[in-house]
């Protein structure tokens, strides 16, 4: 007899195409560059599945700025909670964010703490002329008021359901561990 | 040594940071790993990131220092926390029981970790064996005993010019005997696996039985250097030194002074190091601790990132935040 979670995962595997989702990604952000001078425009991941994103859409749009990552562990709010993960990556970004139009990438857009921490952090290496944040899945369930200009796709998930993005090679949406 | 490890808590996690004795590999390649994105911390307009924001840090020096406690106090002032800067006269207080007074008064202004030097060994330790659960300490040198987080950035310093620890020669050269800095560097340094570390200096400053800790004994500077990798100058103490150790400043240049042609002994690419404060013509000369092989100032530079990770990873602790919130202080 097939439970009810394995049901879950078939329905939800095989309704998202991950090729799909990136491509309507990029195309709203080729749609969001055409008001903007493209050497503006810089495009960050958060680390890790968002710079995994970030690293395919870069490819395609053929921006001159080089690709930001952002590690936002020092930035967490839960920091005094769960304490430091020993192997966190630099964030990577580029200098002279100083009037330049972000692009911020994530996975999984799910309570907004990533985003707020990530927010906190690029403003702590300048002032961008603006923030527009891209994410693969919007998975609802906002704790915070933050929303995303550009979305893959929502989805709907049931209460301790999780959805994960593992990478970077290939890439692949799982509903717990890589 | 006490037979319980106190720097580690229930589950293994970081709680003080009192010596380098006591851990494993894996303990000290995560401070390491912890340390290398701090290192960037700096490139931010804002160099400070907000991890240890609302956390009082608490500078309790009983001796001097200069490099030390600054870069203790910019590392707590990078992470967002709060530092209190204790400058105690050695001549104003005794070890016993006032120390521990001063502790407790401390612990009443909720404090959350101390930082502590000490010019006798185990100081470090003792205050760690005294204070409430929630506070961490950390050994910013004791005596001639400890003083883990300098071997740590030493190795951070080490393990960014050399990637691998296992195949190093590293010579250690001078006061080993008065050195905390030497002690814990050879535990550090035997601990990720160097299997060739060698001590060089006059007898009457190279402790007994240095040679259980696992490192060559040499009394000749120039037989000692030669393949080098790493070569660590120590600082004559003369402030520890008792009775006569030496016959003369000029003479011990000459014989265990790191000069440029003895350096030429060891490998083109050897890296010198110094924990400073640095005696120009008494232990290396100006022209070494100056040239392109000197990575004495990058090592005051990673001092900051180490403290950093040491400080955020024993503050960081899950549940650190309960205990404290349940009124941990006496």
């Amino acid at each position: 007899m097939t439970t009810t979670s394995e049901l879950d995962q078939l329905e939800f595997d095989s309704s998202i195409n991950l090729e799909q989702l990136l491509d309507t990604m990029y195309q709203a952000i080729k749609q969001k560059l055409q008001d903007l001078n493209k050497d503006d425009v810089m495009i960050v991941g958060i680390h890790t599945g968002g710079f995994w994103i970030a690293e395919k859409l870069y490819k395609r749009l053929g921006l001159t700025s080089p690709l930001g990552s952002l590690n936002i562990s020092f930035y967490r709010d839960d920091f005094t909670k769960i304490g430091l993960h020993p192997e966190v990556k630099p964030s990577q970004l580029p200098a002279g964010l100083d009037d330049k139009h972000i692009i911020l990438i994530d996975d999984v857009l799910f309570t907004g703490r990533t985003v707020r921490a990530a927010l906190n952090e690029i403003f702590d290496y300048g002032r961008p002329a603006s923030v527009t944040l891209a994410v693969l899945l919007d998975r609802g369930g906002r704790e915070l008021p933050i929303y995303a200009d550009i979305i893959g796709q929502k989805i709907t998930l049931k209460a301790g359901q999780q959805i994960k993005l593992c990478g970077p090679d290939p890439l692949k949406l799982v509903h717990n561990k890589c | 040594m006490i037979s319980k490890n106190i720097q580690l808590d229930e589950q293994g996690r970081l709680k003080h940071f009192l010596s380098i004795e006591g851990f494993k590999r894996q303990h000290l390649v995560n401070i390491l790993d912890a340390a290398e994105p701090f290192a960037n911390v700096h490139e931010q307009a804002v160099k400070k990131v907000p991890i240890l924001r609302g956390k009082t840090i608490v500078n309790l020096f009983f001796e001097a220092s200069t490099r030390t406690r600054t870069t203790f106090e910019l590392a707590a002032k990078r992470l967002s926390a709060d530092v209190l800067n204790i400058n105690i006269n050695t001549s104003a207080t005794s070890k016993g029981e006032s120390l521990l007074d001063m502790l407790h008064n401390l612990e009443a202004m909720y404090c959350d970790m101390f930082i502590v030097r000490h010019n006798q060994s185990g100081a470090a330790h003792l205050i760690a064996q005294h204070v409430s659960p929630h506070i961490s300490v950390i050994n910013a040198g004791d005596g001639c005993h400890s003083h883990p987080t300098q071997a740590m950035l030493d190795m951070f310093t080490i393990r960014r010019h050399k990637k691998e620890f296992a195949h190093l020669k590293v010579v250690i050269v001078g006061d080993i005997l008065h050195s905390r800095v030497a002690r814990s560097q050879i535990h550090a340094l035997t601990t990720l696996g160097v299997t060739e570390v060698r001590v060089v200096g006059p007898k009457t400053l190279i402790p007994a039985h240095i040679e259980s800790l696992g490192v060559h004994v040499y009394h000749d500077l120039q037989t000692a250097l030669i393949d080098a990798d790493v070569v660590i100058m120590l600082r004559l103490q003369k402030e520890r030194m008792q009775g006569a150790l030496l016959p003369s400043e000029n003479e011990y240049f000459q014989q265990y002074g790191l000069t440029e042609k003895k350096l030429r002994l060891a490998k083109p690419d050897a890296i010198v190091m110094h924990p400073g404060p640095i005696n120009r013509g008494v232990e290396i000369a100006s022209s070494i601790a100056d040239g392109p092989q000197s990575v004495i100032l990058e090592q005051v530079t990673n001092g900051i990132a180490i403290r950093m990770a040491v400080m955020s990873q024993t503050l960081g602790r899950s549940g650190s935040e309960s205990i404290r919130s349940s009124g941990g202080t006496a």
